[in-house]
């Protein structure tokens, strides 16, 4: 039989992601102490983005997952961002010219 | 020769490709799970952008010190279920029922703490409905937010009970020397479900929680 070598982590990179995982809860509550305006939502996004990252290539394995489960990953992100961009630009974009008179 | 190795089913030509195939499979279930929580997300965008001032007067009323604790709990729970798979790729099923019951521990703490933060939103009288009672200049848009509240963790705590339920297999499982180097593949796919409820809330937390401006 073909026999699969799978990668086995060393405990400590799990620690060491936990850890990170830790710091970054942190500093996403510290930044919303923090008034930065608009900017706030966008540092709330990019620190979980990260963090999401994290967990998806250590804790799930898809840093060293077949391309195949590599493709269906992205594809499922792709997929959520159209769905997230089209709902949104329909709404933010429904004041931009006014209604025909008449209707 | 593997041919007859008892765990391997007999769809499948060798262990490699049945691993392969269930692995697929749970990510494929995980792309329909981020569609569907990807809906509520938009939901949640669509409102919150129209009415920011009601979302974030609402989120002061959520408590921070027991959202930053489930969030710490959650992923320290994730922590442990890495280390369970861990355990279960290197055959030490003692070691795997152990991670998991840590991990059922977790999870289940994370359930009590919600429990309890459910019922201060019950006895404030913040749970959407005739019962919703809020003073000041936009309590409708305040009630929408807890709809969105109350859907998004709501969904989130289903997930982690349905997770829970399924540990509690697992650890017998475990217990009953199941796996091996050749065979984890059920250990790991009960990880993947796991870890993506975490991050369902890794993004909950900061868009529910954070967003009151606090200081």
């Amino acid at each position: 039989m073909t026999h699969t070598t799978h990668h086995i982590e060393p405990q400590k990179i799990y620690f060491g992601v936990f850890g990170a995982l830790m710091v970054f809860t942190a500093v996403t509550v510290w930044a919303s102490m923090v008034d930065l305006g608009p900017l706030s939502i966008v540092v709330a996004l990019v620190i979980a983005v990260c963090k999401a990252l994290l967990v998806v290539l250590f804790f799930m394995h898809v840093r060293y997952s077949r391309p195949l489960t590599q493709i269906v990953v992205a594809g499922g992100v792709l997929w959520l961002i159209i769905l997230l961009v089209l709902t949104l630009s329909d709404y933010f974009s429904r004041g931009w010219l006014p209604a025909p008179a008449g209707w | 020769m593997a041919e007859h190795h008892s765990a391997l089913a007999h769809q499948f030509d060798d262990l490699t490709q049945q691993w392969d195939a269930s692995t697929f499979g749970m990510w494929v279930f995980l792309v329909t799970e981020i569609m569907f929580f990807g809906g509520l997300f938009a939901g949640y965008a669509v409102y919150r952008s129209a009415y920011p001032d009601a979302f974030a007067e609402g989120s002061l009323h959520l408590s921070l010190a027991l959202g930053g604790t489930n969030t710490v709990i959650l992923i320290a729970s994730s922590l442990t279920m890495a280390l369970g798979v861990r355990a279960a790729q290197l055959g030490d099923n003692r070691a795997t029922a152990w991670w998991l019951i840590a991990t059922l521990g977790l999870g289940s703490a994370f359930l009590v703490i919600k429990v309890f933060e459910y019922h201060h939103k019950y006895v404030e009288h913040l749970i959407p409905g005739p019962g919703f009672l809020f003073e000041g200049p936009h309590a409708r848009q305040v009630e929408m937010m807890f709809c969105f509240y109350f859907a998004m963790t709501g969904m989130h705590a289903l997930h982690m009970v349905v997770g829970a339920g399924l540990l509690i297999y697992f650890i017998l499982q475990a217990r009953a020397n199941r796996y091996s180097p050749d065979y984890f593949g059920p250990v790991e796919v009960m990880g993947l479900y796991w870890h993506f409820v975490d991050i369902v809330w890794i993004f909950l937390f900061p868009l529910l929680y954070l967003i009151g401006h606090r200081r």
